[in-house]
C-alpha cells in the first residue's frame, strides 16, 4: 500500500510501547504494510501477535500482508476528554479484516453520524511522523469524505 | 453441592470514610480511618489483626497500613491484580486464609483519592504500570482509544448491534442507581434523583456512552474485617457469612480489550465466577434476593445480569424495563446507589453494602435477604462474592 502523510500539524500521538513480539507490525506500517502474525506450526493468524500460538504452542511464526479489506465490527466515537493529538469527535473502529482477525484503527472519510456496524474499509497507512505511521480505515464506498 | 470455602468464613465489621471529590489527607489516612472504623464495627482489636488483604492500584502498602493501625504480628498478607474487577477477591482470600488456619482476622481495604489526586477516569495519560500492560495497550493508544470508557465502550457498541439495546437501556441502569443513592445518605448523590430524560441529555464521553453512563471519581477508603464464621456469630454485629466466594478469567482475555474473542457481548469471565458461586452456596440465581452488581459503565450491568443468569442472554434490557432490578422489583441491585450514585471506591463500597443486606442495616433494605451476590469489575478478570445469613 501507499504511505499516506497526514495533513493536519498536531502534537504528536502517544507513541506506542514495542518488543520483540510486536516490532514486526509497526516496522511493516512504516514499510507501507499492514502485517499479521502467523503460525508456522498450524498456519492460524493471530493479533493482537503473541510469542506462543495458544493453538499449537509453536515458537515459529511469520507474517502475512493483510489487503486491508475489512468490515467495521464494532466502534466507538470520542468525545472527552479532548486530547492535543486527535481531532474531536474521534471515531475509532474494530475492523474484522478479510483474513479473518480484528483489529483496531482509526477511521477516517466518513461522518460520524454515518457510521455503522457491518460497512466495508480499506486500510490506508498513514505516517503522522518520522516516529509514528498507523493504519486509518475509509470506507470504500466513500472516495471524499472529510 | 457445597464447595469447601462455603461458611467458614464471615464479615465481622464493616467500616468507611466520607465519600468526596477531595478528602483533603492522605489515601493512607484514609486507610487507616477505615481499617479502623471496620476493627471497631466488629468488636475486635486491632492488635489482633494478622492477615491484610487488599488488590492492585490501590498505593497503601500492606505494611504500613498494619503500622498505623497498631499492629503486632502479620502472617498473612495477598493483593490481587486488575484493579476493581479484583474487588472480591480480597474477601476471597481471607475467607480462604481464616478457614486454612493461617490467619484469625483479615482485613480487606481500598483507599484512594481517585478525584482529586489522578482524575482516575482520564485512562493512559502519563505512564502505564508494567510491560505486558504498556505492549497491550499499545494497540489503542496510539489512535486515542485511551479511557476505560473508551474500552467499555467498543464493547458496548456490538452488544447493542447483537441484541437490540439501545442508550435509554443503559440509562435506566444509571436512574435505578441514583433513585436509591437519592434516598442513602452516605451516597454522594443523596436527595439528588435523575431522569430517563437527564440521563439522554447529558454530554457525550464516547459513543455510545453518555456521562451518565460512567461511574464517578471519588475520594473515599472502605474495609471489611473477615473471620471464622464460628467467632463472628460471638461478636458485636450479626454475621455476614461468605457463602461463595470466586475468581474467574477466560480464554483470550485481556485488560479491558478483549475484542478479538467469536462474541464480544458476552462475559464469559463473570459466568466462570457466577457457576462457581452458586456451586459453592448450593443455591441458584433465583435464590438471590438482592445483588450488587458492579456499575463502572452501564452496558456492562445488563452483560452481568445475563452472564449471572438473572435473564437469558441479549435479555437485560427487558429485565431492566420490566422494573425487576428496582425496590419491590424480584432483583433490586446496586441499593446504595453504586459506583453511579453513592461513591466509586473500586467495588469495596458494594461489599460494604451487600453485608448491611444481610444485617438488615441498609438504607434501602429490602425484605427477607438471605442471600447477596456481589460482584467485581468486568472487562477485566473478575470476581464474585455470595454473602448470606448464619
Ligand atoms: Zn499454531
Amino acid at each position: 500500500m501507499n504511505v499516506i502523510q497526514a495533513k493536519e500539524k498536531r502534537p504528536p500521538r502517544p507513541r506506542p510501547i514495542i518488543n520483540d513480539d510486536t516490532d514486526f507490525f509497526w516496522n511493516g506500517l512504516k514499510a507501507g504494510k499492514l502485517l499479521i502474525q502467523k503460525c508456522t506450526g498450524c498456519q492460524v493468524l493471530r493479533h493482537p501477535s503473541s510469542p506462543m500460538c495458544p493453538e499449537c504452542h509453536s515458537l515459529d511464526w511469520g507474517t502475512i500482508e493483510a489487503t486491508g479489506k475489512g468490515v467495521i465490527y464494532s466502534f466507538v466515537i470520542m468525545h472527552h476528554p479532548e486530547l492535543p493529538p486527535f481531532d474531536y469527535p474521534n471515531p475509532i473502529g474494530l475492523i474484522e479484516l478479510e483474513e479473518g482477525v480484528r483489529i483496531v484503527g482509526g477511521l477516517t472519510g466518513i461522518k460520524p453520524e454515518e457510521i455503522k456496524i457491518g460497512i466495508p474499509v480499506q486500510a490506508e497507512i498513514t505516517k503522522f511522523d518520522d516516529d509514528l505511521t498507523l493504519a486509518m480505515f475509509r470506507p470504500v464506498s466513500n472516495k471524499g469524505g472529510n | 453441592m457445597t464447595g469447601s470455602i462455603s461458611g467458614k468464613a464471615a464479615i465481622a465489621g464493616i467500616g468507611a470514610t466520607e465519600f468526596s471529590k477531595e478528602s483533603g489527607r492522605s489515601e493512607m489516612c484514609l486507610a487507616a480511618e477505615c481499617v479502623l472504623a471496620a476493627l471497631e464495627d466488629a468488636g475486635i482489636d486491632p492488635a489482633e489483626v494478622d492477615g491484610i488483604a487488599t488488590y492492585t492500584m490501590d498505593n497503601n502498602a500492606e505494611i504500613e497500613v498494619f503500622r498505623n493501625i497498631g499492629g503486632k504480628e502479620l502472617k498473612f498478607f495477598s493483593r490481587t491484580h486488575y484493579g476493581g474487577g479484583a474487588a472480591c477477591a480480597p474477601v476471597m482470600h481471607a475467607a480462604m486464609a481464616v478457614s486454612a488456619g493461617v490467619a484469625n482476622v483479615v482485613i480487606c481495604y481500598r483507599a484512594m483519592n481517585e478525584r482529586s489526586a489522578y482524575r482516575f477516569g482520564r485512562g493512559v495519560q502519563k505512564g502505564i504500570p508494567d510491560m505486558t500492560a504498556a505492549v497491550s495497550l499499545s494497540w489503542y493508544i496510539p489512535y486515542g482509544l485511551v479511557t476505560p470508557a473508551s474500552w467499555a465502550a467498543m464493547t458496548a457498541t456490538r452488544y447493542m448491534a447483537e441484541y437490540g439495546a439501545v442508550s435509554e437501556d443503559f440509562g435506566r441502569v444509571s436512574v435505578a442507581a441514583r433513585k436509591f443513592a437519592s434516598t442513602n445518605p452516605n451516597a454522594w448523590f443523596y436527595e439528588k434523583p435523575i431522569t430517563l430524560e437527564d440521563h439522554q441529555n447529558s454530554r457525550l464521553i464516547v459513543e455510545p456512552l453518555h456521562l451518565l453512563d460512567c461511574c464517578m471519581e471519588s475520594d473515599g477508603a472502605v474495609a471489611v474485617v473477615v473471620t471464622e464464621a464460628e467467632r463472628a456469630r460471638d461478636l458485636k454485629q450479626k454475621p455476614v457469612v461468605i457463602r461463595g466466594a470466586a475468581q474467574g478469567s477466560c480464554d483470550d482475555q485481556q485488560m479491558m480489550t478483549s475484542f478479538y474473542r467469536e462474541n464480544i457481548a458476552w462475559l464469559s469471565e463473570a459466568a466462570l465466577v457466577g457457576n462457581q458461586l452458586y456451586e459453592q452456596a448450593g443455591i441458584t440465581p433465583d435464590d438471590i434476593n438482592t445483588a450488587i452488581i458492579y456499575d463502572h459503565f452501564t452496558p456492562y450491568v445488563l452483560q452481568q445480569l445475563e452472564a449471572y443468569g438473572f435473564c437469558k442472554e441479549g435479555e437485560a434490557k427487558d429485565f431492566i424495563k420490566d422494573g425487576h432490578i428496582e425496590m419491590g422489583g424480584s432483583l433490586p441491585i446496586n441499593t446504595h446507589g453504586g459506583q453511579l450514585g453513592e461513591a466509586y471506591i473500586h467495588g469495596m463500597n458494594g461489599i460494604a453494602e451487600g453485608a448491611r443486606q444481610v444485617r438488615g442495616t441498609s438504607a434501602n433494605q429490602v425484605e427477607h435477604v438471605e442471600h447477596v451476590l456481589v460482584t467485581a469489575g468486568t472487562g477485566v478478570p473478575t470476581s464474585g462474592l455470595i454473602l448470606g445469613t448464619l
